[in-house]
């Protein structure tokens, strides 16, 4: 495997709603950004653009689409999409490189979830027979996720709390964070439940925005001049459709996804986890295998803001540009998709 | 002298304005819950799996060997709905639950109507409430209830 250099990454803030402004006006920012920051001109000079978004979220058919109008995809360029989060999109980009299609590419991904009822929409996610129908929220479902998680004694609320907190203090130094500040695991668990056992915080919120990365191979970057972190390894795993033919207080394809990636090769410095649910984390960190001398979510994580099929590409970015600023040596990402952790992406990055 | 063009005109449905057969599993389920039954499907190691999948989750091997069931079973784990959404089935607070129905081996997903949270618990039993008119579908289900 070719070793895969991660060269820009730029994300938009997360806000609640984006008002008046189409997602062709949340990514145009971001990939002008993410070019700019390499000294390219336009999508034209890279190989190959892959973006990650929903339909669901804009409600039309083909809706990614209208994407490429951010990219001046005039002559014609070549592109594709995964109707997934951009994690996925770079797996795309990473498959590419490695069988010699292509030496660069660019990527983004955007969601514009204030206009419906996300955790609705997001139902749609789910088997058409058996689920579809009942419209099993994706809050419902983290929901039972979590009770089965306490009763089984691996979880405790205050645990959860406590990962709320962490990632609301972290949040403080991340500019494009959503929720943040000072709060006690105490305060939070005086909380009403909102979806019991679930209380509103330990839900991520719905989010507004745009990412965008370059990648090319590590010998293109050098040619760049610009400095870049390494993409040492990457892989996904999926589990059953069927909620109850999975162990929902484990995470066995994060656990297999970081075995293929090589995780557990070298010391992990820093971990950005997409735990859309505060005791999601604990249960991704056990799967990665992290000891408490890894700093997760450093950015705060996705309960400080979720973008919706762009947040997973996201945590690899914040790894990749921690350590381009020499803040650590070695790190570790995850991109999750679909209900409870059913799919999850894992990524080893390292310095150059 | 020609005659005024005749203007074509069709009505059109917006919609997919075509049936789908649900095949010899999914389609043998969502029948016997016309009926009011629930048949579950034995997977590769010989665990019951309801609703029935047609293939085995682990090994992927096509699955045929179906189980009658009661509409009888156990909560395994709950989620407690305070404010129904416009989407859902139930307009007073209800619980999301997997249900282990009785003889079966891996739970399902359905709705408790227990009226309160605190009448739910991990392990209590719970029976079918069929809806008034069955079609064939899950919601032929209407939820479960207390037993």
């Amino acid at each position: 495997m070719r070793d895969i250099a991660i060269v820009s990454f730029v994300q938009s803030d997360c806000v609640r709603d984006a008002g008046a402004r189409n997602e062709v006006e949340l990514i145009m920012p971001v990939v002008r950004k993410v070019l700019d920051n390499v000294g390219l001109e336009s999508a034209q000079n890279v190989d190959f653009t892959c973006s990650g978004s929903c339909d669901y979220l804009q409600g039309a058919a083909f809706a990614f689409v209208l994407g490429v109008d951010a990219l001046g995809a005039v002559p014609p360029i070549k592109e594709s999409h995964v109707e997934m989060d951009a994690a996925w999109a770079l797996y795309e980009a990473v498959l590419k490189i490695q069988s010699g299609q292509a030496e660069s590419a660019l990527l983004y991904g955007f969601g514009k979830s204030s206009p419906g009822e996300l955790p609705i929409v997001l139902s749609q996610q789910l088997d058409p027979y058996y689920l579809a129908p009942l419209w099993l929220d994706t809050v419902s479902s983290a929901a039972l996720q979590a009770r089965a998680m306490l009763d089984s004694g691996e979880i405790t609320e205050r645990e959860m709390a406590e990962v709320v907190a962490r990632s609301r203090k972290n949040a403080k130094s991340n500019p494009h964070a959503q929720l943040k500040g000072d709060v006690s695991a105490d305060e939070l668990l005086n909380e009403p439940t909102y979806l019991s056992p679930l209380r509103k915080h330990d839900c991520c919120p719905v989010s507004d925005g745009a990412c965008a990365m370059v990648i090319a191979t590590v010998e293109q970057a050098k040619k760049w001049g610009k400095p870049y972190a390494v993409l040492k390894g990457i892989d996904h795993r999926i589990e059953s459709a069927h909620f109850g033919a999975r162990d929902l207080t484990k995470s066995p394809s994060t656990e297999a996804a970081a075995k293929a990636a090589g995780v557990a090769n070298g010391p992990i410095d820093i971990a950005e986890i997409y735990a859309p649910f505060s005791h999601q984390e604990i249960i991704l960190k056990k799967a990665l295998g992290l000891g408490d001398d890894t700093v997760i979510n450093p950015s705060g994580g996705v309960l400080a803001g979720n973008l919706m099929m762009a947040s997973g590409l996201s945590r690899i970015g914040e790894v990749a540009m921690r350590i381009i600023n020499g803040e650590c040596k070695r790190g570790v990402a995850h991109a999750t998709s679909g209900h409870a952790l059913q799919q999850n992406l894992v990524a080893v990055l390292e310095g150059a | 002298m020609s005659a005024q063009a005749e203007v074509l005109q069709q009505a059109f449905t917006l919609g997919f304005t075509y049936t789908r057969t649900t095949g010899l599993v999914v389609g043998r389920f969502l029948t016997a819950l016309r009926d009011r039954k629930i048949v579950g499907i034995k997977g590769s190691d010989g665990k019951v799996i309801v609703p029935p999948m047609e293939y085995d989750p682990v090994t992927a091997e096509a699955l045929s060997e179906f189980v009658d069931l009661p509409d009888t079973g156990v909560v395994k784990t709950w989620a407690w709905v305070k404010h129904p959404r416009g989407k859902h089935h139930l307009d007073k607070p209800f619980a999301w639950a997997q249900i282990q129905i009785d003889g079966s081996d891996i739970p399902m997903i359905h709705m408790v109507d227990a009226g309160d949270e605190s009448k739910m618990s991990t392990g209590m039993k719970v029976k079918v409430r069929w809806a008034e008119e069955t079609k064939g579908f899950i919601t032929d289900i209407a939820c479960f209830e207390p037993a």
